[in-house]
């Protein structure tokens, strides 16, 4: 275990009007491990992924990055504090180039004219530092490239910023079974290289094949939250069906275990 | 991207172009260009290639049949024809990036051709002083038109089929239920009607190439110094030696004396129209290519949503863009009003529009977004000019020109169409 988490989120609690969505809920996400973030439909993964995110405001509980406290209000305030989350519709334009992309809305410039060069320097220096070398060139169109390489450039986008914690939600959803290794394997590699992960997956297979530790939320509630090698495929299906398996879980009616 | 200057190998990728690995850095070679070029048009990126295609047929077709087609004379008439609407058409270019639709950019030329000839005639104003109030009042066209669709949320074809027969009726109370008034201010005058010196000709086109090849070459040595890959240097020397050329053979042409009786009047060099479309392609060219606004633009169309999460404001890049069009459709006003002489009320009126939306389209901007360029609207008009130009000269009536010019619009789009689905397949 790491000394500090990266990110801490204490007791959060999140209603949209009288629906109550995130209960008491604690998560923690450590730099060089890639967290799986695992629930049914309607747990509440997106909710809490969009409260760390600064989308949804969040209504109780404390939010810490790299040990201090902090209030985060908006998707600026989380880029900010390095947290860049992938989006399951990925979010890029199909008629510009790779490079394009991943400085869209912050681009270099020299005066009034683009720095295209350096744009394309530090683009090809990201995407080496993955060690991307699926795409024929970075300048071509996003149109041409496949289901696998498109994730792969939103996740180059959102580490080029030089971000701390990347969550990505359900990346490898639409992907075939070569593309999918692909993403994991870049999944891996950023965690690898000191960045925290947090990994939105439904498929237990991509959980327990890259994940360092998992938390499973259940009806707006944390189950628990494990080290992988601590637990067993059916045992994360149970506190993902009934939020507990054996010791683990939810007791009957609050405090959660871990 | 400055390639779009030449217009003989447009959609070849430029020194930004997409022709390099990212591992190895170094010079493209020219064979692996011209391959990632033939990828690109059989993955239905056609770019400006129909055009550049049919705009050489079409003139071999039509000089086959009337020699007089070739003549110098006609060369400098299908110019100075084909200018006003190539100006509406580059404006539209910007309306289109975005996947909406000016229908009213012929009328709004109108409006501001209308406001141009009241102030010089009727008020006595100078001529930059109306020039400037006529591009004025599209820049407020635009903002109106803009702020209609990005912020009440109106479809662009409703806002602008209104304002399009809101601007013809104002058009005619301006001119007072449909009189004509007659231009007689000279600087005006001279911009469709007289001609640069011979000398000024050469010596535009000269600095015009000199300043293309220094930024060209430029680039490439930026790009070399910081070791990604470079267009090999015949590429750059084609391009800059095909501009190099071609303009040396139109200035060469238009410097030839045609008028019909020289004792009366000489009759020679480059219609002044021809720099001022240039000047204006050059600076849309720079805007679209070089500028994170014309980055956001083409964000914006192809798709507005990530362009929207990528900080953009999506809205101010849709006012911008009616704004731009209703501002050069202005431009375009006064170059049909320089041309026509006088204003009336179907200045920019009847096929005006259809023929400046044919002619972006027809250049290969699409009709879906995210895709064209300023340079389309060029070439695109000047197909649009030889149909028209030719056809008139084969003693065709007007109708029959409609209907070929309607037809080609809609083959334009279909191809548009065609290989959009083309790429979306993939």
């Amino acid at each position: 275990m790491t000394a500090t988490p990266i990110l801490e989120l204490r007791g959060i609690d999140k209603s949209f009007g009288s629906v109550r969505v995130l209960h008491d809920v604690s998560f923690t996400v450590h730099p060089g491990e890639v967290t799986a973030l695992v629930g049914d439909n309607g747990a509440g993964k997106s909710t809490l992924v969009k409260c760390i995110g600064g989308i949804h405001p969040i209504d109780g509980g404390e939010y810490w990055c790299e040990g201090r406290q902090v209030q985060v209000h908006s998707p600026r305030d989380a880029a900010a504090l390095g947290v860049e989350i992938v989006y399951q519709d990925l979010a890029l334009c199909d008629n510009l180039d790779i490079v394009q992309n991943m400085f869209l809305g912050r681009e270099r410039r020299r005066g009034l004219v683009l720095d295209d060069a350096t744009m394309e320097e530090m683009a090809a220096k990201t995407l080496e530092g993955l060690s991307v070398r699926t795409v024929k060139s970075i300048r071509q169109q996003v149109s041409s490239l496949s289901g696998g390489q498109r994730q792969t450039v939103a996740i180059a986008k959102a580490v080029l910023w030089n971000s701390k914690v990347v969550i990505l939600d359900e990346p490898t959803a639409a992907l075939g079974v070569a593309q999918t290794a692909q993403v994991l394997e870049l999944v891996r590699r950023l965690a690898d290289n000191g960045l925290a992960v947090v990994l939105i997956s439904h498929n237990m297979n991509d959980v327990f094949a890259v994940s360092d530790r998992i938390a499973a939320l259940y009806l707006g509630r944390m189950a628990a939250q494990v080290s992988t090698s601590d637990v067993t495929h059916s045992q994360v299906v149970e506190l993902i069906t009934s939020g507990r398996s054996g010791d683990l879980g939810l007791a009957h009616s609050n405090g959660a275990t871990a | 991207m400055t390639a779009a200057v030449t217009p003989e190998k447009p959609e070849l990728p430029g020194v930004s172009g997409a022709s390099k690995k990212n591992e190895e850095a170094g010079t493209a070679s020219l064979r692996s260009v011209a391959r990632t070029y033939a990828e690109r048009v059989r993955g239905g990126e056609l770019g400006a290639l129909p055009a550049v295609l049919g705009l050489i047929v079409l003139c071999v077709f039509f000089a086959a049949l009337r020699p007089v087609f070739l003549s110098e004379l006609n060369f400098a008439n299908l110019l100075t024809q084909g200018a006003g609407s190539i100006a509406i058409a580059m404006g539209l270019v910007f309306v289109l990036l975005l996947g909406e639709i000016d229908l009213s950019a012929g009328y709004a030329s109108g409006v501001c051709a209308a406001v141009l000839a009241i102030l010089l005639t009727d008020q006595g104003w100078p001529w930059y002083g109306a020039v400037g109030a006529a591009i004025l009042t599209g820049t407020v066209i635009g903002l109106l038109l803009g702020l209609l669709v990005a912020k009440v949320g109106i479809p662009s074809f409703v806002v602008t089929l209104a304002a399009f027969l809101g601007f013809q009726g104002i058009v005619l109370m301006l001119l007072k239920e449909g009189t004509n008034i007659s231009i007689r201010d000279r600087t005006i005058l001279a911009v469709a009607n007289d001609n640069l010196s011979p000398a000024l000709g050469w010596l535009l086109l000269a600095v015009g190439v000199a300043v293309y090849a220094a930024i060209q070459l430029r680039q490439n040595r930026n790009r070399r110094h910081r070791g990604l890959t470079t267009a090999p240097l015949a590429l750059l020397a084609v391009r800059i030696g095909g501009l190099a050329v071609l303009g040396a053979i139109a200035v060469h042409l238009l410097n030839q004396e045609r008028s019909r009786n020289v004792i009366v009047d000489s009759l020679r060099g480059v219609p002044i129209v021809v720099p001022v479309i240039a000047v204006l392609l050059v600076a849309g060219t720079f805007l679209l290519q070089r500028t994170s606004f014309g980055l956001h633009m083409y964000a914006v169309g192809g798709n507005a949503e990530a362009a929207r999460r990528a900080g953009i404001d999506v809205a101010a890049i849709r006012v911008s863009a009616f704004v731009i069009c209703s501002s050069l459709a202005a431009v375009g006003g006064i170059i049909a009003a320089s041309r026509g002489n006088s204003v009336d009320p179907n200045t920019g009126g009847s096929n005006v529009l259809l023929l400046a939306v044919g002619a972006a389209v027809i250049g290969g901007t699409s009709l879906f977004g995210g895709r064209g360029r300023v340079v389309d609207a060029v070439l695109g008009g000047m197909v649009v000019a030889v149909i028209q130009n030719g056809m008139g000269l084969m003693g065709y009536s007007s109708g029959v020109k409609y209907a070929v010019t309607g037809s080609v619009l809609l083959v334009a789009a279909g191809v548009d169409a065609l290989s959009r689905r083309r790429a979306v397949q993939r």
